[in-house]
């Protein structure tokens, strides 16, 4: 993931990516399931934030797609996936996801 | 209560599942597994020779059942050598279980004795995988890895299952109820009946519709409903290697095979018509040729039951997200009988220029003289299995192919090697029917070790070798696109296939040099138990007509009446 340059989340974001979130099963394989999908289909991967909800049975994984004309290609291939329990889009959460950036960048 | 061991627990359940036959071979790391197995009475297994061969032995089962089969393999070389079958699998979408050994779980990540990452090397040659980390979880695991198998579209599973686990003991209530009885009903979209009303008018209003049928309307079970669906609409219907068999050859509706090795008219046919109803297919390149020249003026229908293969390659005019035999049942009434007499007479127009054989094709020594002789011999009942080349082009241009799930063939993957372990798992499902093995020389070296299988289980294969000494269509695409330069595609020492055959322990027929071939074919073919029948073939027969890798399906190379 390329700690972008992005100082300033206030600041207007590009529109060509996609905010998703998944619900996904809790193992440790599955960030590998998402990944590799990415890669095989020769998706473009921004960012990815994964923590683990439900008392540790499920997780939540935050995606920054760079892929909008084919959003709906990786929408149905990450639905197909046996450990995706639920997609969302959200674009409501780009700015929660810029501040994420922000604050990796600080961290540095 | 049960108390059981992890491995006990697997082979219950795999009898509970109704599996009879299981191909592997055991290793260090799946031995407490065979140790189940061994006390198991309604589980045959087949010891293969190879990890890749119980693959595809498994698959033979699997593609003329329809239902998921199982195969096993240790850790480590077994696990790395099963991967070709189960990619094959996923390609051709063939439902599977694979139930590897993995080394104990303490040791996972130290690089152990046959230690292999598999469920890292499995995950995108399967449709799930598994890495069972407690043998409770088996109780789950082993039946859910069935329904997804063989639900929606098919698929590979595999179930990675360190020796330890095997060997723990847990105890339990109740066996998980069968996921399979329950019945897993493949819910429509709920936008269905507005897309098959959609649907239904555009057929009705086209002037020059196709219908373009692959391996997922087999699989539904969809084949009698598309051929009444093209009888009722008049519709022309091409198929995908796939997609062999769901219409007869000789049908008067059908085009045969499209794509890289259709017949010209066929593929000149589609370049004209107006709406391409496609189901179970997912225009792959060896279908569509170059596909932004593909059917240029049509609009698309697609059914699949894989929503992410509608509009993957080519955007449509309606998707239908579903099984293919429910969109067919509800389609059908809406169907306007039309006779489309000008479609037809262009069809037939379009055959008459461009005739799909030549009278010489069939002169005795040419390969589908050969082709058409076994059909005869085999009979309708047989079961066919090719391997990857020249000689599969070949069966499935003139093969006369009857109904579906008859061909046995590696389409997506194109895996040489794929014919005699296939056809060994077709002879253990179906005993009461002939299989025939059509194969090449350069195939069976890929997976000869497998005569030994057929003999051991007495699986009554005829293996006929189509032996032009070379790597036909290597050497075919040397000639064709590499100014000639022929490399390493023809081999320069000739194997005496039957000799070999006969050290396994077959009887083998050579026709090399016999001097009645047509008599000594006929006597091979009535051979009771697995027979080797080897067959010179010129090294310049070609595959014709050819689309170049790359190229529209309109720009076709060669051919007896190569017309350009």
């Amino acid at each position: 993931m390329p700690a972008t340059d992005i100082h300033n989340p206030s600041e207007a974001q590009p529109v060509n990516t996609a905010i998703l979130r998944l619900t996904v099963n809790n193992h440790p394989g599955v960030m590998l399931q998402i990944c590799g999908l990415f890669v095989r289909r020769n998706f473009n991967l921004e960012g990815i934030f994964c923590s683990a909800v439900d008392q540790g049975a499920t997780s939540c994984i935050w995606l920054k797609v760079d892929e909008t004309d084919k959003l709906d290609q990786v929408i149905k291939q990450l639905t197909k996936l046996e450990d995706v329990l639920a997609i969302e889009e959200r674009p409501d959460a780009r700015p929660g996801v810029s501040e994420m950036e922000a604050m990796m960048a600080r961290i540095g | 209560m049960h108390t059981l061991n992890g491995a006990q627990i697997i082979i219950r359940q795999l009898e509970q599942l109704g599996v009879d036959t299981i191909a592997g071979i055991p290793g260090g790391a799946n031995l407490p597994l065979y140790d189940a197995l061994a006390a198991s009475t309604t589980i045959r297994h087949v010891l293969a020779r190879h990890e890749q061969g119980a693959g595809f032995i498994a698959q033979g089962i699997a593609r003329t059942t329809g239902k998921p089969a199982v195969c096993f393999a240790t850790s480590g070389p077994g696990a790395t050598n099963v991967l070709t079958a189960l990619a094959d699998a996923y390609l051709d979408s063939v439902p599977l279980v694979c139930i590897t050994g993995q080394t104990p779980r303490a040791l996972i990540g130290t690089d152990a004795f046959q230690e292999v990452d598999t469920y890292g090397m499995s995950m995108p040659i399967t449709k799930h995988n598994y890495l069972v980390r407690s043998a409770a979880d088996l109780l789950t695991i082993v039946p859910k890895a069935f329904q997804l198998a063989g639900s929606g579209r098919p698929g590979p599973v595999l179930i990675d299952v360190p020796k330890d686990v095997q060997t723990e003991m847990v105890s339990f209530e109740s066996w998980w109820p069968d996921p399979l009885a329950a019945g897993v009903e493949c819910s429509p979209a709920s936008d269905a009946a507005q897309a098959i009303t959609a649907a239904a008018a555009m057929i009705n209003a086209a002037a020059r519709p196709m219908l373009y049928l692959g391996g997922g309307v087999i699989h539904a079970g969809a084949a009698s409903v598309a051929r009444k669906l093209a009888e009722q609409g008049e519709i022309p219907t091409v198929v995908t290697l796939m997609g062999l068999g769901i219409l007869p050859s000789e049908h008067p509706l059908s085009l045969g095979m499209l794509g890289m090795h259709a017949p010209r008219a066929t593929n000149l046919a589609m370049e004209e018509c107006d709406l391409l109803i496609a189901a179970g297919v997912r225009f792959d390149d060896r279908a569509t040729g170059r596909i932004s020249a593909f059917c240029p003026g049509a609009k698309v229908i697609h059914v699949d039951i894989d929503a992410s293969e509608i509009g993957k390659l080519r955007s449509v005019d309606a998707g239908i997200a579903g099984d293919a035999r429910a969109a067919f049942v509800a389609l059908l009434p809406h169907i306007e009988k039309q006779p489309r007499p000008e479609w037809r007479r262009r069809i037939r127009q379009l055959q008459q220029d461009h005739p799909r054989f030549h009278p010489d094709d069939f002169s005795p020594g040419r390969p589908f003289h050969l082709i058409r002789q076994v059909a005869e011999l085999a009979g309708p009942e047989a079961y066919i299995s090719t391997d990857v080349g020249k000689h599969q082009m070949w069966v499935a241009q003139a093969y006369p192919l009857t109904r579906p799930r008859q061909l046995l063939t590696s389409g997506g993957l194109g895996t040489m090697g794929f014919g005699l372990p296939a056809a060994i798992g077709a002879a253990l499902a179906h005993p009461d029917k002939p299989v025939v093995c059509f194969t090449g020389d350069g195939s069976l070296q890929m997976n000869i070790q497998e005569l030994a299988t057929a003999v051991e289980q007495q699986a009554p294969v005829k293996i006929v070798v189509l032996n032009n000494q070379s790597l036909g269509l290597v050497r075919q695409q040397q000639r064709l696109f590499y100014e000639q330069q022929y490399f390493a595609s023809s081999y320069r020492i000739k194997v005496d296939f039957a000799a070999i055959a006969r050290g396994f322990g077959l009887q083998a027929f050579d026709l090399d040099g016999a001097d009645d071939p047509d008599a000594l074919l006929t006597k091979a073919m009535q051979t009771p138990g697995p027979c080797l029948i080897n067959v010179p073939i010129d090294i310049e027969e070609e595959v014709t007509p050819m689309v170049p890798p790359g190229a529209a399906n309109t720009t076709m190379i060669g051919g007896s009446h190569a017309r350009n």
